[in-house]
Parts: C-alpha cells; structure tokens; sequence
C-alpha cells in the first residue's frame, strides 16, 4: 500500500504541472480529472474511502462537468490556443518558479525539523464522520449550507445577460 | 493497516500547492486561474486529511467537506463572472479586468 501512495503522488503531480503548462483549456481540465483521481487513490490509502468517494463524485465529476460546460458556452478554438501561446512565453516561467520554489522549501524545512512522525493509518469510515458532521459540527454545517445558497444566488445574478446590455446601451448613447 | 510516513503527505500537498501558486501567477486565462484555485485549494485538503490519518481523528475529514463545499461554492460564482467579463471584453484576459468601475 505504500507503493500505491507513492506512484499515485507521481501520478498527480505530473497531471497537474501537465495542468498548468497546456495551452488548452479542454486538455488542461482532462489531465485535472486524472490528478483528482489519483488524489482520491491517496485519500483511501490514507484511510479515508468516505473522502475518496467525494473527491470523484464533486471534484472530478460535478466541478469539472461545470469548467467543461463554461467551455462550451464560451466556444473557444484555435485562436483561443494561439493566444495563449502569446501571453505565456519561456521566460515567464522563471519569476513565479523561484518565488514558488522557495516558498516550497521552506515548508519542507520548517517539516522535517522534528522527529518523523509515522502515520498508522485506520480505516475510517462514513459512519464516524457522519455522527460527528451532524453532532458537535451541525453550525458549521448549517453555515456552510447558507453559504452555498448566497453563491446560488450570486452566480444567478452575475449569470444574468440582459441587465448588463442596457447598461452598456446607455454608456454609449 | 499500512503506514506512511506524515511528511510524505504533507510534501505532496506543498508541492501541489506550489503548483497552484506558479499558476495563478503565470497565467493569464481566467479559466487556468481559476484551475489553479482548485488545485490549491485540493492541496489544502489533502494536507487536512493526512493530519486526521496520523492522529486518526474524524476532524481532517470533516474539514474536508467543509473546503468542497467552499470550493464547489467559489467556482459558481467565478465561473459566472468569467462568463460575464467574457461577455464585456470578448477575450478571457485577466488583466483588461483593471478598470474597477461598476
């Protein structure tokens, strides 16, 4: 199982630096999917199947499924791909690269001033998480219900077409 | 069951949270930033779940859900204003989104 991890932890950090580097935006969200696989793979070795199921259904298939629908509606093509070619030429990657780099070192070494700590992971399942998501968590959850309802209402306001046109109407006239 | 070192994981999730970062700095397509914001935001989950496998508490999880719902939550509203800033420059170029006014 430890194998497992490790050859799953490659998978996804090859999909997602394929994610950051493609020019498009389908095939970038392709190689996303396969990184959010591999990310649950991890989550059930971890020992946490509950978690895993959720990282397949919401991330890679409802989150992604709306990405892919936005992509449509937009209906970008080869331009799109040309353009992005522009905006992102090989010496851009060098700033980001060391401000990220560095950041990620110092991570690493503020993590391995102690002694290692070893996981002995066991199982744990929905059932446990579900006792203590509706006991001691129930205001978080009621909170974070509220919140999905205000982004509900947020995303149908900002999706809205005609508003914006007559405002626009008006700035020219 | 099995055994994995803590700090393996929480590498993982700093690499793929380094990742993310190098994206939303690079990129200048809307939909890449955006992306990008998932995987960073993933890589915060992952650091939580593999801190409730070494304590073998429920607590990771439990926060996990929290960050799907806020992610599930933050790409409707930003994939709204993408189509929106879509609809305005006719381009996805985030920096033509500098103007700030209503």
């Amino acid at each position: 199982m430890t194998t497992v991890f490790y050859i799953a932890s490659a998978i996804a950090l090859l999909s997602t630096i394929m994610v950051i580097t493609r020019y498009n935006a389908v095939h970038a969200l392709l190689y996303l999917v396969v990184s959010f696989v591999s990310i649950a793979l991890i989550f059930f070795v971890l020992g946490a199947p509950f978690i895993a199921v959720l990282e397949v259904i919401i991330y890679a298939g409802a989150i992604m499924v709306l990405f892919l629908f936005v992509i449509m509606m937009l209906n970008l093509g080869e331009v799109a791909v040309q353009k992005e070619k522009e905006w992102l030429p090989k010496q851009m990657w060098i700033g980001p690269g060391i401000l990220s780099g560095i950041l990620f070192v110092l991570i690493v070494y503020t993590l391995f001033q102690g002694e290692p700590q070893w996981a002995i992971v066991d199982m744990i399942g929905p059932a446990e998480v579900g006792a203590e998501l509706f006991g001691p968590y129930i205001i978080a959850v009621q909170l974070a219900g509220l919140m999905l309802l205000a982004g509900l209402i947020a995303a149908t306001l900002f999706g809205k077409r005609v508003k914006f046109k007559e405002k626009k109407e008006k700035e020219d006239s | 069951m099995t055994s994995v070192a803590m700090e393996y994981g929480i590498v993982l999730a700093a690499l793929l949270f380094s990742l993310g970062l190098i994206g939303i700095m690079l990129r200048r397509n809307l939909i890449f930033v955006l992306l990008s914001l998932e995987i960073m935001l993933n890589a915060a989950g992952l650091a939580f779940i593999v801190a409730g496998a070494r304590w073998a508490s429920t607590d990771g999880q439990i926060m996990f859900i929290f960050i799907l719902a806020v992610a599930a939550a933050e790409v409707a509203v930003g994939l709204a204003l993408i189509l929106q800033h879509y609809r305005r420059y006719n381009t996805l170029d985030a920096d033509l989104a500098s103007k700030m006014r209503g």
